[in-house]
């Protein structure tokens, strides 16, 4: 039996100890923004919150995952992650758009620690997600806007 | 580019519009199409030729509620490249409607009804603008009609506003939802009928918004599942929601065609959350889009389905797979290799090459290797499927819907009609979802389970190990040159498994699709030349992957272009476009080609003065012929393919220890007219960081039939410190010409351009990819 507090609501759930957070958010509690993209931490497409740090849900197990744990689905009411949705949503960053909840989520998480990060800072923190479409430059531009620094893409 | 192509299906009929009709949509807007049809696309060609063609009715495209809201169908798969933002766009933009009051519904998979779905090929803007305008227009006259009778006016004197209806003389207005029950009472006018709006009065089509080259222009109209994908809300392949459904992966065979001798399931079945494990049959080789068999786990969660797959002992029969099991990438490279030392089919020639090589003054000659790939969308495969009363429904992220239909029906053995294929969001496609074999294993477990929706989750590691492999390739080019450097003479010999050995008997030489995409059809200018295509087996699915088999012929083409531009001594860029030779253009048909990507050569012949203008453009965007500095280069390459046009410079810097930096791209592209520039723009830059990956580091090897690399650790894609520092999209606008693809074209020459660039900055010439850790060495 795990206790989750999933954006503010509690779940009380018969779950295995070691099953990934992953599972448990998508196939248990049913919140399908968290995606599945590698289940190795490769690929960031899981990214959530966990007490406020970017984690990668596919490789947490449930046991591990006490706090407050915020997925993609809140962060409309987060005022950094609605800053970073909007930039997303001005420069057009998503083409197919199934590993940009976790890029979001990753964004915020770096947004919320350092709110004004060097290019630099931002490529290093971002580097654990992967786009297969190829909007790393875009993604950079719209962290740089949600930051309020305007930068090229 | 799909097996589709080797069909020819006749253009719709008018019969087909009466079907469609009786076939009773709940349009609001709903009419009768009583005109004679005549179709301004030739039916052997383009839209025409695809299998279910194009359908221009509004009424089975265009809804509009007695609210106003516009509902436009569209029929293509979304995959990242915005059709459902471009397509409706252009519907919405005829109509007049209002971007604010515009839904999009997708077409569920039934190409009788919606044309073809087929979403691969770079075609769904190239084939389906005129009939989604033609459909908008319609509606539209039909509104203005509506509005005329209402007034009782002449039709002329009323026209559309944005979402209204306007009598011209005396200001009134009715709104499109007012208008709509009306309209639904009138004949749909005949095409000959129909008045496209003129350019001056469009509000989207060709307008450019958008982050345009780091400045942000305009965001309107914002894209159609933006708001939901950066919410999550967004409904992918495995997002849709179900009561009571069961979750399940299969453990399928290492290499191909083997199947499974034995398997003990008992500790598999202990794992909590496991509910059956069983049997999936294959159908051997050649696959199609057949399972490749195994043994399937199903369970309460995905997980746990995972968990016990792992518990699973499983026996493989090798006998089946023959000579797959012996299968090795470095050997195979070897015997590639080999061959293109030796003469092959010849699929094009004239002048006399041996001459020409003989009385060269010089001799350049080169082999190229490209690897096999997995298109590695980010979204595995995954499908859900219920069978429930003799039908069956199917939940999945596919390219072509009506192939998903027809082959879980036949393996169901139930008509197609009895098969409805819901088409959800493509997290990336890439062409790995064109083969629609992971919607028949969700339908085999489903049997099992009749009424319960079961669905199939790919891992990482089924996906990479068990891809539609991009093909390996070995290109030998030798070429002569005169005094001054110029070519003489030209020979190319071209080795590649073939996509036909997915469906036939190996047929070991590449088919005419494969060869037309860029081989046959290099547009350079030679007095002699030879182009052949030895033979290669093939011990894997092979399957398209984004712009197929122009990869390899434009990474060794564009690169063997630089080799002999350096050997002359002269200046890259002037080097290809004396090579080019006159602005002229080229038939298909005149080079050894039958195929032009589907369409009319007449419309898109080869076009050797586009082709230089975007190589002008790249090459001036990028500084072309300024001093780069230590380290530092700039490459190029152009390429021709899904009658588009593209070319790209880099300029990077590789320091002392072989660390690569790429400071720039530019690419020019020249697709003709351009329906929604935001999209293609994104669509360019993605190629390009895609193109990146192919170059410096995607990789699937096989050793003994089994792919070595299995999730992202190993098969590298790139990530965001790999893109270019700075990426500059440069569209040449192009509309007089016929309208081309764009998904594709951006990716042939990303690869040579960049490897030519490091020829530039470092004076090392790399002929096998990816690059890897070549530079450090």
């Amino acid at each position: 039996m795990a206790t989750l507090k999933i954006n503010g609501e509690r779940y009380e759930l018969d779950v295995p100890d070691n099953m990934p957070l992953l599972w448990v958010i998508r196939d248990v509690v049913g919140l399908k923004g968290t995606k599945f993209g590698c289940g190795m931490s490769q690929c960031g497409a899981c990214t959530v919150h966990l007490n406020g740090t970017a984690i990668r849900s596919c490789v947490t197990p449930v046991s591990a995952a006490s706090g407050e744990i915020t997925t993609i689905e809140a962060m409309a009411e987060d005022p950094v992650g609605s800053k970073v949705q909007q930039a997303w949503l001005d420069l057009g960053v998503a083409q197919c758009g199934y590993c940009q909840g976790g890029q979001i989520m990753n964004a915020t998480a770096l947004l919320k620690k350092t709110p004004n990060p060097e290019t630099g800072e931002i490529v290093d923190a971002m580097a654990g997600n992967l786009c297969r479409c190829g909007t790393y430059n875009r993604i950079l531009a719209a962290i740089e806007r949600a930051s309020g620094q305007e930068g090229e893409a | 580019m799909s097996a589709d192509d080797k069909l020819l299906i006749a253009n719709v009929s008018r019969r087909r519009f009466l079907m469609g009709l009786a076939g009773g949509s709940a349009l609001v807007l709903a009419a009768r199409w009583d005109v004679a049809l005549g179709g301004n696309e030739k039916a052997q060609f383009g839209a025409g030729a695809m299998p279910g063609g194009w359908v221009d009715d509004p009424n089975v495209f265009i809804h509009i509620d007695a609210d106003g809201l516009v509902t436009i169908v569209n029929n293509r798969s979304e995959m990242g490249q915005g059709i459902r933002t471009s397509l409706v766009m252009v519907g919405a933009d005829e109509l007049g409607a209002d971007w604010d009051h515009v839904r999009v519904e997708q077409a569920e998979g039934d190409h009788s009804k919606y044309g073809n779905q087929n979403t691969d090929g770079s075609r769904s803007m190239r084939h389906w603008y005129q009939p989604m305008r033609r459909a908008a227009a319609a509606a539209r006259q039909m509104l203005e009609q509506a509005a005329a009778d209402e007034w009782g006016v002449p039709v002329t004197e009323v026209q559309t506003a944005v979402h209204t209806v306007v009598h011209k003389p005396s200001g009134k207005e009715l709104g499109f939802g007012e208008l709509a029950a009306k309209a639904r009472e009138l004949d749909v006018p005949g095409r000959n009928a129909l008045v496209l709006k003129r350019d001056e009065e469009l509000r989207f089509i060709g307008k450019e918004t958008g982050l345009i080259n780091g400045e942000l222009k305009s965001a309107y109209p914002k894209a159609i599942d933006g708001d939901d994908i950066v919410t999550g809300k967004a409904i992918y392949g495995a997002d849709v929601p179900f009561d009571n459904l069961l979750y399940a992966v299969i453990a399928r065979p290492p290499v191909y065609g083997a199947t499974v001798a034995s398997f003990d399931d008992t500790e598999a079945l202990k794992v909590p959350g496991v509910e059956k494990v069983m049997k999936v049959e294959g159908t051997g080789q050649p696959a199609g889009f057949s399972p490749l068999g195994g043994i399937a786990v199903v369970a309460s969660n995905t997980w746990a389905a995972m968990e016990g797959r792992k518990a699973l002992k499983i026996d493989w029969n090798l006998e089946p797979a023959g000579d797959n099991a012996g299968y090795t990438s470095s050997a195979y490279r070897e015997s590639l290799e080999k061959a293109a030392q030796q003469p092959g089919k010849v699929v094009r020639q004239h002048g006399d090459l041996e001459t020409a090589l003989e009385n060269a003054s010089e001799r350049v000659s080169a082999t190229y290797y490209m690897p096999h790939m997995a298109q590695a969308p980010m979204e595995p495969p995954v499908a859900t499927v219920q069978i429930k009363d003799g039908k069956a429904e199917v939940w999945a992220p596919v390219q072509n819907p009506q192939a998903t239909r027809d082959t879980v029906a036949g393996r169901l053995g139930l008509e197609a009609e009895n098969v409805t294929v819901h088409v959800t969001l493509l997290g990336g496609g890439f062409g790995r979802k064109s083969k629609p074999d992971f919607a028949i294993e969700a339908a085999s477990i489903a049997e099992a389970f009749k009424g319960r929706p079961v669905r199939l989750q790919w891992s990482r590691e089924d996906d990479i190990h068990h891809a539609y492999f991009h093909a390996v390739s070995v290109d030998y080019l030798e070429a002569g040159l005169d005094d001054n450097g110029q070519a003489t003479g030209w020979l190319h010999r071209t080795l590649s498994p073939s996509i036909g050995s997915l469906f036939a008997p190996d047929p070991k030489h590449k088919g005419e699709f494969e060869l037309g995409m860029g081989f046959n059809t290099m547009p350079f200018s030679v007095p002699a030349l030879r182009l052949e295509n030895p033979q290669a087996p093939a011990h894997v699915r092979i399957g398209w992957f984004r712009s197929v088999y122009n990869l390899p012929h434009a990474w060794a083409i564009q690169s063997f272009a630089h080799e002999m531009a350096v050997a002359a001594g002269k200046d890259h860029r002037d080097y290809v476009l004396d090579l080019l030779g006159p602005d002229r253009e080229i038939h298909n048909l005149t080079v050894g080609d039958g195929w032009n990507y589907g369409e009319d050569p007449d419309l898109y012949p080869i076009d050797i003065g586009r082709m230089r203008t975007v190589i002008e453009r790249a090459t001036s965007e990028a500084g072309w012929g300024k001093s780069p500095g230590k380290n530092r280069g700039l490459g190029l390459a152009f390429h021709h393919s899904f009658v588009s046009y593209t070319a790209i410079v880099f300029d990077v810097e590789v320091d002392d220890e072989g660390e690569l930096t790429i400071h720039r791209a530019d690419i020019a592209f020249d697709c003709g007219p351009q329906a929604n520039p935001e999209r293609i723009r994104s669509q360019l830059e993605g190629a390009i960081v895609m193109g990146i990956g192919i170059a410096l580091q995607s990789e699937v090897t096989f050793e003994d039939g089994v792919a070595q690399q299995g999730n992202f650790d190993k098969f590298l894609i790139p990530r965001m410190p790999d893109a270019p520092k700075t990426l500059r999209v440069h569209l040449v606008d192009n509309p007089g010409e016929a309208m081309g693809g764009v998904g594709e074209p951006g990716l042939p020459p990303v690869a040579p351009a960049l490897c030519n660039a490091i020829y530039a900055a470092t004076g090392k010439r790399i002929r096998r990819l990816p690059v890897g850790d070549q530079l450090k060495a």
